[in-house]
């Protein structure tokens, strides 16, 4: 702690004291420690104190399980869904870790709603705390914005339409909108563009904005002091304060392993699901966001057409204002819930709002029968691709990844070919042979009907070089023919 | 402090699923093609062809080309050789006027039969599995590790 060399001790110090003097006299380790955990709480530890905390925690746990997911995965729209499904149904624990991840953004939006709740119930935004609120709003947007980012990021037809729903909203703010949407998306439709931009929003930017301001929310945090109990002073509390160490820090562990347990269990017990890959051409499927946007995703269906501005853009800024503004607008240092209906009020006013909005948004996909239908099919989809093998993908160029692109019915028709031995006088790939002309480019001469015809009775200059009818069923010669059409 | 916490509890599954390769089966390496056993009756020298390797790649299944020495049979039993030098993996080069394989990195030699001469190199060329099935002559291209005088496959 001092530069000067610490005194010596009665008798011969420890090993253990003599490496900690080395140590702390070139890194200053025991004040850095003593700044760290003697913060000094306003009436001491409680349970009540464990949500930021807890918050830290699975933000880190979100960051160490993402880098891990980050050795497999591929942001690029053709590969996506194959290496996650990889990294589900090949690579070891890789659907434990997925789920961590998955369920873990769920975890945080809970955590968040209980430490904002917290902090309006108990003011403790107050007493020159406005710093402290405002950087915790801009981590509450960051926050939702990886939500959003990553839930695109599997490319499963979920994760497409609700994010092709969710960034055409963007188109809606006034005047910028759609240049907005296309910087978004990287071009006007969802495509490879839309991942990467999402991918590095996710694993870079906000990451990287979600720790700086996490430092700043700290550094305010200390700054101003625990508030302690809502009965205190939020500039001068009156009760004699308890150093965070032990106590607070065993709270903080306690509550750290319940989290990682409780995210164990239900990875383990429901592993996250992985739907079957996005179709753009899929016209039945009926995105939904995840659970915490339901809300907004019902308000909404409540304001579209001409109120779709009002009700997707200017009412949420409002209401973003408003709640970021909350220490400017609830300024006296009155602490008690009941002494403050109109802050307490709004609150649980918005919470009662949002909570039957979600409620309605879940009601009205059960009871519309037809949707309930869709709904229903799109679970067993995803369950029915989860049962599924993993099946690689080929890569680009490779013979095998012709073959896969091609059309099942141009393949069918090479199989005839081949079991017909057609190439016996053809040629493989009908190149031609001294026996028989060339087939290249026999679909741009006739109609596929002419061929058909022409396979199924050969004109003479067919039959005298040896080519005798084929009898085939017709949807037989219809693969065939599909199948000479591609030799160009 | 936070990390370190993460870390330790989720140690086992984060360390599984980053060394997942490590327990992985081994793929079967797979048949390529050579090439109808016809060419290669009236083989005088050792003849380089290219063959189609079909493997496995995480995710992804690529096909790659590589190159393997068919040597002239005498008893109608094709060997071929691989073209990686066991020293340190270079591509050995045929010398027809030498009557020699020559390895251009560190000069190892080998005779036409692919036995070691002199060089570097720990031991003599590889011999890959080979069969014939239909007239076609098929190999097993496989990787053997370098630098040590027994030939050992590479997982």
């Amino acid at each position: 702690m001092t530069n000067q060399p610490s005194p010596k001790s009665t008798g011969s110090p420890n090993i253990a004291t003599k490496l900690d003097d080395w140590l702390d006299q070139r890194t200053g380790i025991d004040s850095i420690l003593h700044e760290t955990l003697d913060e000094p709480i306003p009436g001491g530890a409680s349970w009540a104190y464990i949500f930021g905390s807890g918050l830290l925690f699975l933000f880190v746990s979100q960051v160490i399980t993402g880098v891990f997911l980050a050795l497999y995965y591929v942001p690029s729209a053709d590969h996506a869904h194959t290496v996650v499904s990889y990294i589900v149904k090949e690579v070891t624990s890789g659907s434990f870790i997925r789920s961590i991840h998955a369920y873990g953004s769920s975890g945080i939006i809970i955590l968040l709603l209980l430490h904002i709740g917290q902090t309006i119930l108990y003011g403790s935004y107050k007493g020159r705390r406005e710093l402290l609120w405002l950087s915790g709003c801009i981590l509450l947007a960051l926050m939702l914005g990886m939500a959003f980012t990553g839930y695109l990021l599997p490319w499963d037809e979920k994760a497409y339409f609700a994010t092709a729903v969710g960034t055409n909203l963007v188109a809606e703010v006034p005047f910028i909108g759609p240049i907005l949407q296309k910087l978004l998306r990287g071009g006007d439709q969802m495509g490879t563009l839309t991942l990467s931009r999402f991918y590095v929003l996710h694993v870079f930017v906000l990451p990287a904005m979600i720790i700086g301001f996490v430092a700043a929310h700290v550094f305010f945090f200390r700054k101003a002091g625990a508030a302690g109990p809502i009965r205190e002073d939020p500039i001068k509390p009156k009760l004699p304060a308890v150093p965070f160490y032990p106590r607070q820090v065993f709270m903080d562990a306690v509550f750290a392993v319940v989290l990682i347990g409780i995210l164990a269990i239900i990875a383990k017990a429901i592993p996250m699901s992985l739907g079957p890959a996005a179709n753009p051409a899929d016209t039945h499927f009926l995105p939904r966001p995840e659970w915490y946007y339901r809300p907004a995703f019902q308000w909404l269906k409540y304001l579209s057409g001409h109120w779709s501005l009002m009700g997707g853009i200017f009412l949420p800024a409002l209401l973003a204002l408003i709640f970021a503004g909350a220490p400017f607008l609830d300024r006296r240092l009155e602490r008690r819930p009941r002494r403050r209906p109109i802050s307490v009020g709004a609150f649980v006013i918005f919470l009662l709002a949002y909570i039957s909005l979600g409620i309605a948004s879940y009601r009205d996909d059960y009871r519309d029968p037809g949707m309930a239908v869709q709904m229903h099919k799109q679970d067993e989809d995803a369950k029915a691709f989860m049962q599924k093998p993993f099946v690689p993908e080929a890569a680009a160029g490779s013979p095998v990844a012709a073959l896969a692109a091609a059309d099942p019915k141009v393949l069918k028709g090479l199989a005839i070919f081949q079991a017909q031995s057609c190439n016996s006088c053809h040629g493989e790939g009908g190149i031609g042979t001294a026996a028989a002309g060339p087939l290249t480019g026999v679909g741009l001469k006739y109609t596929d009907a002419q061929l058909i015809a022409l396979i199924h009775a050969p004109n003479s200059s067919m039959t005298n070089g040896g080519m005798t009818p084929v009898t085939l069923k017709a949807e037989d010669l219809e693969a065939l023919a599909a199948y000479l059409d591609t030799l160009r | 402090m936070s990390a370190v916490g993460v870390s330790a509890l989720l140690a086992i599954p984060l360390v599984r699923f980053s060394t997942y390769p490590l327990r992985r089966r081994a793929t079967e390496t797979d048949w390529s093609d050579v090439g109808p056993v016809d060419e290669f009756n009236s083989l005088t020298e050792p003849l380089a062809k290219t063959i189609t390797l079909e493997r496995r790649d995480a995710w992804q299944t690529t096909s790659s080309q590589t190159a393997v020495y068919v040597l002239p049979s005498k008893t109608g039993q094709f060997r071929i050789l691989s073209p990686i030098c066991p020293h340190l993996g270079c591509s050995v080069r045929w010398e027809g006027t030498q009557d020699k394989f020559i390895c251009p990195c560190h000069s190892g030699s080998f005779t036409a039969g692919g036995q070691r001469i002199a060089g570097p190199p720990p031991r003599s060329m590889d011999i890959l599995e080979s069969r014939v099935e239909g007239g076609m002559l098929k190999v097993r291209y496989q990787y053997f590790r370098q630098l040590v005088s027994n030939k050992e496959v590479m997982a």
